[in-house]
């Protein structure tokens, strides 16, 4: 599958790639090179977002409309998302542009019918040191069409003109000449479970533990917290389970008839079923392992499990941000005689 | 002030009754062991995990013996900054125990600087002074072997006469019992010459992994320290050693179950050369290993191997089917070596930077320095040697019963070792005067009185703690050895409450989640009735009970750390087991349907 100059396949890129194919596209492709399953999928780089934007701005300003509104003018920040994000939408991609994407797409699908897609927007200020304004991109899932395939990326590019995307920036002073836009186009995982895995304790900061997070059906419906999903606790080197919280999980998303996702009440029968076996829990920790051991540092990752093929796929991966920013705390540090460190002991409180 | 928010508090010590019909049992124990009003200021509690069942008269010589050697290395010798010795008395056959913290700052300082000079001393030169240790305590238990059985003959031997010995036969009653009574007092001194300063080493490096990785569970950290070839793995090696010998020989189907000790060894015997070979074998594991007794060696009815085969025996056709149907039965001493050093690697890599693996390091040196000690020393100590020790004693009860004294030899147990030496001289006299002793006609009621008030004594319960609880537990002997802190005295002070909750907390001490009919054993002898697939409530789980381990699906103990012994063992032996529950004995019913689950330390009583 060759690269063009808009398009680059998971295999060909990786973290260092991040300022254009954006931070969830660099750590896919990051994964895919270290090994870990992830779904097959193309980023739409940066440099696609930026002649579709440059061929806007020839019509009309995109840019400086933003460039010139102060970060307090709430008001005239909704007109301007209310305006951009509809010029965004509305308007056709350049013929070659469009001609590339729907090659790629093909390409994904093989020779079998056009497949389902999620389409995450990956933004190149996305894994910076705020977590949450990652949160603030869109990501569309069971995108079944080339035409829809067009819409759905023509609307994460709109979204980075959300209104909430831009207050953050003006609130940060954050020039738009650096704010550019990649998206992911990666096959959609039916999932069976899906979930959240910390490789660290999120409740206390233990590097030795991994914390895990699952429920039935599609990850969105515990990432938007619309189910209380399964909670584990396994330790890191060792696969012990010191937690094993098994909830009620009433409903579940999955892929909706009319395109899209649907909430769907779980049988009775599993709603109280741990949504993980205690193998795909181990599969899991050395997957987190994996992955850690590959970055240098604990991770949050996004995970699924393939509802045909009972595989474990990664949807994405970026690091721990809330402990690492506390941890400047030694345990004990080296003593110039060993023996002083038997004083904890015997030396009574200090 | 709301009621509930008022303190709770342990009963004092005057306030605890001497059991109607056993005062004059209890006025046996000598004066400095009786409660007295000075000791209603002192915070004390029941030491369950050495004492759990009510002190003969005799027994208590081990309470006397430990604490005295344990103070003299804590207070004297290793000069712990912050604690001195441990005070110990007896009421209803119970002993409870009571630290003596250091708390003046100055002397704190003054103390830190000599254990500094001591302690690191040992420290420094642990491989040699524990291999010099070694050789103590072979020389000791040398010594008592040697010691002539006690005996007394009508006339002095001529040769004694000819030789002009100078001395008749019942002086050598005297000397051997005076040396029995101070080689005893003399292996706790050995005991304690290594353990706390091993323990405290050990424990620096597990308070440093909780501090470092906070959700770390307590047998993760054990099990980057435990040793895999201590001795007191030894007797149970042999006993698979002897069932794969067996079955070589072909020889096994001799041990079948519900048969005697006799008639085994008899068939053995009659089996012609392969019986014969067999038993040769047999003969060079039980010298040593199989001195170890069933109990953890403090009361004189916790019998060795030796003493008694049917134990060995009984997992030796459990072991032989084992090897019959081929299945590994070699505890895989490489691979589990492997695995620590992987371990230890393992959560190496994940400290936070380089400083806290030096400290890890410098730690984890130290602690795997300290603890072939730590595990290997109970073999000889409380094993070995008291079994010679109670052996001993036993002989000279043999002899006094002989001379009328007792109805039974067990009955020597029932007299203190100060009235024991008594009763000895009182024989010597008698040999001497060529009269009855007075002894014939003076123990025999005090015997049945006595026996009457120990059965007494373990109907009733006994409080936990007495007296004013002090605001922190910072003695780290008591911490390290009993494992009592603030919180679990909370939790003594609670217990009782919340009686509808079906659950019982301990200490994980090994992994895995079982269900069982929970069989609770209150004493060794009750150890026969556990069915195939049970799983074993007892007070305390000994480190000599692995033969019983292919027996039971789990085992629960109401004592006991992640440290303690049988921690250690289920561990190498991946016996799914919760320990340090506090009231399992009491709050499970013997029969009851329960889950064990190990990887959390809860066990649930289900039906």
């Amino acid at each position: 599958m060759p690269a063009t100059q808009y398009i680059s396949w998971f295999h060909d890129i990786g973290l260092v790639d991040r300022p254009k194919v954006g931070g969830k596209g660099g750590s896919l492709g990051e994964l895919h090179s270290a090994g870990i399953d992830v779904p097959p999928g193309f980023v739409v780089r940066t440099e696609a977002f930026e002649w579709f934007i440059d061929a806007l701005e020839r019509r009309s300003p995109v840019r400086a409309c933003v460039d010139g509104l102060a970060a307090d003018e709430l008001d005239g920040m909704a007109a301007v998302s209310r305006e951009l994000r509809a010029r965004i939408e509305d308007s056709p991609l350049p013929a070659d542009l469009q001609q590339e994407i729907h090659d790629a797409y093909a390409r994904l699908g093989g020779s079998g019918p056009p497949p389902a897609v999620a389409v995450r927007s990956s933004a190149t200020t996305e894994d910076s040191a705020d977590a949450s304004f990652a949160g603030l991109q869109d990501t569309y899932l069971w995108v079944t069409q080339p035409d829809s395939l067009i819409g759905k990326i023509r609307s994460c590019w709109a979204s980075l003109y959300s209104l909430e995307s831009l207050s953050y920036r003006r609130r940060h002073g954050i020039a738009e000449s650096t704010v550019a836009m990649a998206v992911v186009v990666q096959i959609m995982v039916d999932a069976r479970t899906a979930g959240v895995m910390f490789t660290r304790s999120p409740v206390s900061g233990d590097r030795s533990v991994i914390s895990i997070e699952g429920a039935w059906g599609l990850g969105s419906a515990l990432v938007s917290g619309e189910v209380t999903p399964d909670h584990w606790v396994v330790a890191k080197i060792t696969g012990e389970i010191s937690a094993r919280d098994i909830s009620d999980k009433v409903i579940r998303h999955a892929r909706s008839p009319a395109g899209g996702v649907e909430e769907l009440a779980v049988e009775e029968s599993m709603r109280r079923e741990p949504c993980l076996s205690d193998e795909e829990l181990q599969s899991l920790r050395a997957i987190g392992r994996q992955v850690e051991r590959h970055y240098g540092r604990p991770q949050d990752i996004e995970w699924a499990i393939d509802r045909h093929t009972q595989r474990i796929l990664l949807l994405q991966s970026r690091p721990e941000t809330v402990w690492s920013n506390k941890d400047n705390q030694t345990a004990a540090a080296r003593a110039a005689d060993p023996l002083l460190h038997v004083m904890n002991v015997f030396g009574g409180r200090r | 002030m709301n009621a509930q928010l008022k303190p709770r508090e342990f009963p004092l010590p005057s306030s605890v009754k001497i059991i109607a019909g056993t005062e004059r049992a209890q006025a046996a124990y000598p004066y400095p062991i009786q409660f007295s009003q000075a000791d209603d200021q002192k915070f004390w509690f029941y030491n369950s995990m050495h004492f759990p069942e009510p002190m003969s008269a005799f027994d208590m010589v081990t309470a006397e013996a430990a604490y005295c050697a344990l103070g003299a290395a804590n207070t004297r010798v290793h000069c712990l900054p912050t604690t001195l010795g441990i005070d110990h008395r007896i009421i209803n056959g119970r002993v409870y125990i009571g630290g003596n913290a250091v708390t003046d700052p100055e002397e704190i300082v003054r103390r830190t600087a000599e254990f500094q000079k001591r302690a690191f001393y040992y420290y420094e030169n642990w491989e040699s002074l524990y291999a010099q240790w070694k050789q103590k305590m072979l020389k000791l238990i040398g010594d008592a072997q040697a010691m002539p059985e006690p005996a007394l003959p009508e006339f002095e031997p001529l040769e004694n006469v000819h030789a002009g010995r100078g001395i008749a036969s019942n002086h050598d009653l005297l000397v051997t019992y005076q040396k029995t009574i101070e080689g005893y007092f003399r292996m706790w001194h050995h005991h304690f010459e290594f353990l706390l300063l091993g323990y405290g080493a050990y424990l620096t490096f597990f308070g440093f992994c909780k501090k470092a990785f906070p959700e770390i569970t307590d047998q993760t950290i054990a099990r980057m320290v435990a040793g895999m070839e201590a001795e007191i793995f030894r007797p149970d090696d042999e006993l698979r050693r002897l069932a794969r010998c067996a079955v070589e020989l072909d020889v096994d189907t001799h041990f079948r179950e519900g048969t005697s000790v006799d008639d085994i060894m008899r068939s053995l015997r009659e089996s012609g050369e392969s019986g014969r070979r067999w038993l040769e074998e047999l003969q060079i594991s039980r010298d040593p290993w199989f001195n170890i007794n069933v109990g953890d060696g403090f009361y004189h009815y916790h019998r060795s191997w030796n003493d008694d085969l049917s134990m060995p025996f009984a997992a030796l056709s459990g072991y032989a089917r084992s090897v019959r149907a081929g299945e590994p039965l070699d505890r895989q001493v490489g691979r589990l070596r492997d695995e620590r050093s992987q371990l230890i690697a393992d959560y190496r890599e994940l400290l936070a930077n380089e400083e806290e693996r030096a400290a890890y390091d410098q730690m984890i040196a130290l602690a795997h320095r300290v603890f072939p000690y730590v595990e290997g020393h109970k073999f000889y100590c409380e094993h070995w040697y008291t079994n010679l020790f109670f052996n001993k004693i036993r002989s000279f009860g043999a002899l006094l019963s002989a001379h009328g004294f007792f109805a039974d030899a067990e009955d020597v147990f029932h007299l203190t070792h100060y009235e024991l030496e008594a009763a000895i001289i009182d024989l010597m006299n008698s040999w001497s005067s060529g009269s009855e002793p007075r002894g014939a006609t003076y123990w025999p009621p005090i015997v049945v009185e006595r026996k009457a008030a120990i059965i007494e004594w373990a109907r009733h319960e006994t409080p936990p703690a007495l007296g004013p609880i002090p605001d922190v537990i910072d003695d780290p002997a008591i911490v390290m050895l009993w494992g009592i802190t603030r919180e679990s005295l909370d939790n003594w002070l609670s217990a009782g409450e919340g009686t509808d909750s079906n659950e019982v907390r301990g200490f994980a001490a090994s992994s895995g989640v079982v269900e069982g009919i929970a069989r609770i054993v209150k004493s060794v002898e009750e150890l026969s009735r556990l069915q195939q697939g049970d799983i074993l409530v007892c007070h305390v789980t000994n480190p000599p009970w692995p033969p019983i381990f292919q027996k039971i699906r789990a085992a629960v103990s109401d004592i006991g750390g992640s440290m303690s012994h049988a921690a250690i063992v289920a561990r190498e032996y991946g016996l799914p087991a919760v320990v340090g529950t506090g009231n399992a004995t009491s709050k499970i019913k013997d029969g009851q349907r329960i889950r064990v689950d190990c990887g959390r330390g809860i066990v649930t009583l289900l039906h």
